[in-house]
């Protein structure tokens, strides 16, 4: 297994209030190379806010943010974008895969973002949709495939252009428990045979013990805890 | 209920006495009205048992004899924590408890002692729930390198420290209602 090393992306005093709500008070974390963490906390307890801030998607009020020695914070809308679709993938509850598209396209879409033709892009897809065990819906749209099988292509989306960093939202909340557990063995697997981070957001106790470590936030605070595995 | 109190009875019962002596010294019978009222869960102390644990804790030198003071009957001894003793509840409060299926009653111990002695309660949850969640890594791994028997086993020793963890979270939530119930 890959073993965590130098520190890929660190928050460091961040605050975010919506409204009278304080979801984040001074929280600091830090993820390194290849380590998968586990945001862990009950509802409404401020990690989605976290994760989101931590994946350049959300600006917090105050504090830095710090991915591979940039201040994500300080960039502009165009460079954030740009960092999320090449170093960052995604893979969220439900999905969100685009329904219009068949489900290799689905795979293929942030390939094609970057600019890479059609055919190299369908291919490479078409790798990670066999790793990760869902050939059999490439042709199919995303209604058409269950819940299970539309996580994994979700996974093969969020991991085919190589990212560095996968922040993953409750991938497997919307799962029973056994498929919960294929799609978090595959996700996790590919991620370590590949040298991913993965940030996962969970309120599953059981979910979070796939990971490195975790991070608690509770009303809004975190203890971020070292790695003891 | 039985087990339970026996285990704490067997498990934590020194640890608890040490903790209610920390603020003040007190004889035995004050010690079990106060481990009946706070700590008891509805089921008596046998004096037999306070007198025993008392006596295996001065011959520990983790509490001494104090004085005495007069009862109804003979006079009352009245025990006083030793510094051995301090150490050993300071430990113990602080350290997780190896995660087992019964685990919840001497955590309660835990926390109780520590509202009343003014230390952080969310702390030792905290503890544990890193001890947990450290379990449940290990009992993870060994699922994914294991044959089919052995992934059962693991997912049934995984349901229940999660069913713990709940626990641990909902106490958690709670503390604010628990200080204020022991502390009146």
């Amino acid at each position: 297994m890959t073993r965590p090393t130098a520190s890929l992306l660190f928050g460091t005093g961040l605050c975010k209030t919506y409204g009278s709500t304080r979801a984040l008070e001074d929280v600091s974390f830090h993820i390194r190379a290849g380590e998968i963490v586990a945001v862990m906390g009950p509802s409404g307890s401020g990690k989605s806010t976290l994760l989101q801030c931590a994946a350049g998607i959300l600006a917090p009020d105050s504090g830095r943010i710090v991915y591979d020695g940039r201040d994500v914070v300080a960039m502009s809308d165009a460079e954030r974008s740009a960092l999320r679709r090449r170093d960052f993938g995604f893979v969220f509850q439900f999905g969100q895969l685009v329904p219009e598209l068949t489900c290799l396209e689905n795979v293929a879409l942030p390939l094609r973002l970057e600019g890479v033709a059609r055919r190299p892009a369908e291919a490479r897809a078409a790798q990670w949709m066999e790793r990760l065990e869902v050939s059999d819906v490439a042709g199919k749209r995303p209604g058409e495939a269950s819940g299970g099988q539309g996580q994994r292509v979700a996974i093969a989306r969020g991991l085919v252009h190589h990212p560095r960093v996968v922040f993953a939202d409750e991938p497997t909340g919307a799962l029973d428990s056994l498929n919960g557990e294929r799609v978090l063995q595959l996700l996790v697997r590919a991620a370590v045979d590949e040298g991913v981070a993965v940030v996962l957001v969970t309120h599953e106790t059981r979910v979070a013990a796939y990971a490195h470590r975790e991070i608690v936030v509770r009303d809004g605070r975190v203890r971020d805890t070292e790695q003891v595995s | 209920m039985y087990t339970l109190v026996c285990i704490v009875a067997g498990m934590a019962l020194a640890e608890a006495f040490l903790g209610l002596m920390e603020s003040q010294p007190r004889h035995g019978y004050e010690l079990k009205r106060v481990y009946d009222e706070r700590l008891g869960q509805g089921r008596l102390l046998p004096f037999g048992q306070v007198y025993a644990t008392l006596s295996r804790l001065l011959k520990n030198g983790l509490v001494r004899v104090d004085g005495f003071e007069p009862g109804d009957g003979p006079d009352r001894k009245r025990y006083v924590i030793t510094p051995a003793g301090l150490s050993l509840i300071e430990s113990w409060l602080t350290e997780a408890e190896k995660p087992d299926l019964h685990l919840q009653s001497t955590l309660y111990v835990k926390v109780v002692l520590a509202l009343l002695s003014g230390r952080s309660a969310v702390d030792i949850l905290d503890t544990q729930q890193r001890e947990h969640l450290r379990l449940m890594r290990e009992l993870t791994a060994r699922k994914a390198s294991g044959d089919l028997t052995e992934h059962l086993i693991c997912d049934y020793a995984l349901f229940h420290l999660e069913a713990d963890l709940r626990w641990l979270e909902l106490t958690a939530a709670r503390l604010d209602e628990l200080a204020a119930k022991v502390r009146s």
